[in-house]
């Protein structure tokens, strides 16, 4: 468009107000990208879960634990493959101002199980044959500054007492929803420490066809309905995503806030587009006595709109992409994988657009519509 | 010499769709800020009417919450039997050793996979008398030696089966729903509760979770602690009750509160140039007319002055509709998942007029810093040009 820089030495006017209403829509739409990731990164750790693993909690609530020799007669189940099992442990470590999940796991078939976490095969076998060692996440190396061969000491709340593990291995989750701060050690050890009361907190169970997991998971709650101990088993994703509605209702929560800042930030371009438009009135009728269209004027308002609404929002989502992808953040270990979806940074130019329309089209159709004498007669 | 604040009043009139907007979007952002901090507010009340000043809470030595914490038969006894619990009218000591469990409940109406932990307290025969603000609003409590619960009325809000009659499944057997209770807005209203007898069976044996006491001597509270964790038949921590729930609620309350921090620092700074901009655009429409005022020998510091409060008054404006705006979600019941605790609370939000007063000094605040430099400019206008 050869009018283009008309365009721009009209936003190059009042640099400040452009700068200021530019800054704006950028802050407004950082904010509606976080508010947004933190919603859909909830949503991603509901999601997460392979079809084919299943887990096997306690019917009676999550504190409770299951008897250890569970897992033979889970193993005999039919279509069962692989059996594992982990126990929360819920330690603090030093001051407890950054918290950390502990687990004790069973160490092969733990990792076994799986393969989204992945740890360098050396460091996996020295993890397998120390009793007392444990592996970390790649985030706790960050964290605490942590290293191979050094012994940590947590302290038990659940459990009492002094635990002294030795870091052995590091891993690094291939699955973003997978926290990559926890510390896994070894159930035997934490069995041996406690006397041998041959508990787990949970079992997982790999299954051959993902089809038949209702009726596995069923077989299983039958076999032990009787028992001392009940299961309630179900798929890991219905397992992650009834976590996910712990939070209650953070996602409307989310949802209501960023409502506010999108229709604030409409307030504020919309109103510095009318004001420009208000002290051009003049020059636009001289624009039109020396020939330009309606439509040519029109459309230099809409693309001024334009400029700063996108400019904005360019700089608002890139901008948020960008920092939180170089500051790898997770909300201290509540949001794994906290990543601005290409879903959002997409409504978030839809919202830009939308923007671009309700703050330029009442200036725009003002600019086109002027009647020229009259606008020309009024003295300044 | 003070510029008339109808000076003011009249130019805001000249150009009411700008002023609207700008004070529409200072309202946004302090009702933002309202709405959250209620939100934060609303969760650490809950959990600060817990606790009474009066009680004490005793817990496993090391142990964090209740959940983590086991206390056996014998020391139960011997706390019970300390010179420190006060005594009841009847003689007997207010004291109730208490189980305390969570199991998972469906919320009602929702989806099968919407679970939360709800709280279930096994509670001691005085306990009704250990904490002074319940109160039953339903039904009669339960009786000793029976399958009875009552259920506080926020629980019974958000899950079904929980009316007075109607059966409660959990713990591997049915339980009668036979009152329900408040606490004060308490986070007791979210829990379920029944004898402690009848829950240490089918939950984990012999033993309870936490002791609660009446201190005789609430002043002599630190007294009370020294004897018991000195104690050598006892491997306890002692805690005001107050002070252990509202710690609860410290990792959650701050997260909120860093949150609302957070965002509506970022919407102020939008709003804050907003006003920038409408107070720019005033200053240069009005160049004769402040070219006038600075000729009639008013002093630039005048001028400075009413600019100022002319961008208060519109961010005030702004104020007030952030607070009809926020107003209406006082009392709303939400909940969420404690995680110091890991089971669901539910509070309501709660607006105060603290923080009502503290929105709108926001608000001033967001005009005064928008309209400094306009107003500066204001002051500073040369004259002649201005007039010319």
């Amino acid at each position: 468009m050869k009018f283009l820089h008309l365009v721009l030495a009209n936003l190059g006017r009042h640099k400040r107000r452009t700068f200021l209403t530019t800054a704006s829509v950028a802050l407004a739409l950082f904010l509606f990208a976080s508010l947004r990731t933190v919603v859909t990164t909830l949503a991603a750790t509901a999601q997460f879960g392979s079809a084919r693993r299943l887990v096997s909690d306690n019917a009676t609530g999550i504190v409770f634990p299951l008897p250890l020799s569970y897992a033979n007669k889970l193993r005999a189940v039919p279509g069962v493959q692989a059996v594992s099992w982990a126990n929360w442990f819920g330690g603090r470590y030093g001051d407890n101002k950054r918290f950390f999940a502990q687990f004790a796991v069973d160490p092969e078939s733990y990792l076994e199980m799986y393969p989204e976490i992945s740890v360098p095969e050396d460091q996996k076998q020295a993890f397998f044959r120390e009793k007392s060692s444990a592996l970390i996440g790649r985030r706790l190396v960050d964290v605490f500054g942590w290293h191979l061969g050094q012994d940590v000491t947590i302290q038990g709340t659940i459990f009492p007492g002094d635990w002294t593990f030795t870091v052995r291995g590091i891993y690094t989750p291939t699955d973003a929803s997978i926290n990559d701060d926890m510390l896994l050690f070894r159930h035997d050890y934490f069995e041996e420490r406690l006397g041998r009361p041959g508990v787990a907190g949970w079992y997982v169970v790999r299954i051959d066809n993902p089809e038949h997991a209702a009726g596995i998971a069923k077989t299983i709650d039958d076999q032990f309905r009787n028992s001392s101990a009940a299961t309630k088993t179900g798929t890991e994703q219905a397992f992650n995503a009834s976590f996910a509605t712990m939070w209650g209702n953070v996602s409307l929560l989310m949802g209501t806030i960023g409502f506010a800042v999108v229709f604030a930030i409409l307030l504020v371009t919309a109103n510095a587009m009318m004001m420009s438009a208000r002290e051009r009135t003049r020059e636009v009728a001289i624009l039109k006595t020396i020939g330009f269209t309606d439509r040519t004027l029109f459309g230099m308002v809409m693309l001024e709109a334009a400029g700063i609404a996108l400019t904005g929002a360019a700089i608002g989502l890139g901008g948020a992409k960008l920092l939180y992808q170089a500051t790898n953040f997770n909300a201290a270990g509540f949001l794994p994988g906290f990543d601005v979806t290409a879903e959002t940074l997409v409504l978030g130019a839809a919202i830009a657009l939308l923007l671009m329309l309700a703050s330029g089209l009442v200036p725009a159709v003002r600019a086109a519509r002027l009647p020229v004498v009259q606008a020309l007669r009024r003295v300044e | 010499m003070k510029i008339p604040l109808i000076y003011n009043a009249r130019s805001v009139l000249q150009r009411p769709v700008s002023t609207a907007l700008t004070a529409l979007g200072i309202g946004l952002v302090v009702a933002v800020f309202i709405g959250m901090l209620a939100l934060a507010n609303g969760f650490r009340a809950a959990l600060r009417r817990t606790g009474s000043d009066q009680n004490a809470l005793v817990l496993r030595r090391g142990a964090d919450s209740e959940l983590s914490s086991g206390i056996d038969r014998a020391t139960a006894s011997i706390l019970a039997a300390s010179p420190h619990v006060a005594t009841g009218p009847d003689g007997r000591p207010m004291v109730s050793p208490e189980v305390y469990v969570l199991i998972p409940l469906s919320r009602r109406g929702a989806d099968t996979t919407s679970v939360a932990n709800v709280v279930v307290r096994g509670i001691g025969e005085a306990a009704w008398k250990v904490r002074s603000n319940l109160q039953i609003v339903a039904g009669a409590p339960p009786k000793s030696g029976r399958a009875e619960v009552c259920v506080g009325t926020k629980m019974a809000l958000r899950f079904p089966g929980t009316d007075v009659g109607q059966m409660l499944r959990f713990g591997g057997r049915d339980w009668t729903v036979v009152c329900q209770f408040t606490a004060g807005g308490s986070a007791f209203e979210s829990e379920i509760w029944g004898e402690n007898e009848q829950f240490m069976p089918v939950f984990r044996g012999e033993v309870f979770q936490s002791v609660s006491f009446r201190l005789r001597d609430p002043a002599a509270f630190e007294e009370a602690k020294r004897a018991l964790e000195s104690d050598q038949r006892l491997t306890v921590d002692v805690h005001r009750e107050s002070q252990f729930y509202a710690e609860q609620s410290q990792v959650l309350g701050r997260i909120l509160e860093i949150l609302a921090f957070l965002i509506t620092s970022i919407m102020a700074v939008v709003a804050v140039f907003g006003a920038v901009n409408t107070m720019y655009a005033a200053v240069a429409a009005r160049g004769p007319e402040i070219a006038v005022l600075l000729t009639l020998g008013f002093h630039p510091r005048s001028v400075l002055l009413s600019f100022l409060i002319e961008s208060a008054l519109i961010a005030l404006v702004g104020g007030v509709i952030g607070i009809l705006l926020a107003l209406p979600i006082n009392g709303i019941v939400t909940s969420t998942t404690n995680w110091a605790s890991f089971s669901e609370i539910a509070f309501s939000f709660r607006v105060t007029p603290g923080l009502l007063m503290a929105g709108l000094a926001f608000a001033a605040v967001m005009g005064t810093l928008g309209g400094f430099f306009p107003a500066w400019r204001a002051a500073r206008m040369p004259v002649v040009q201005a007039l010319r």
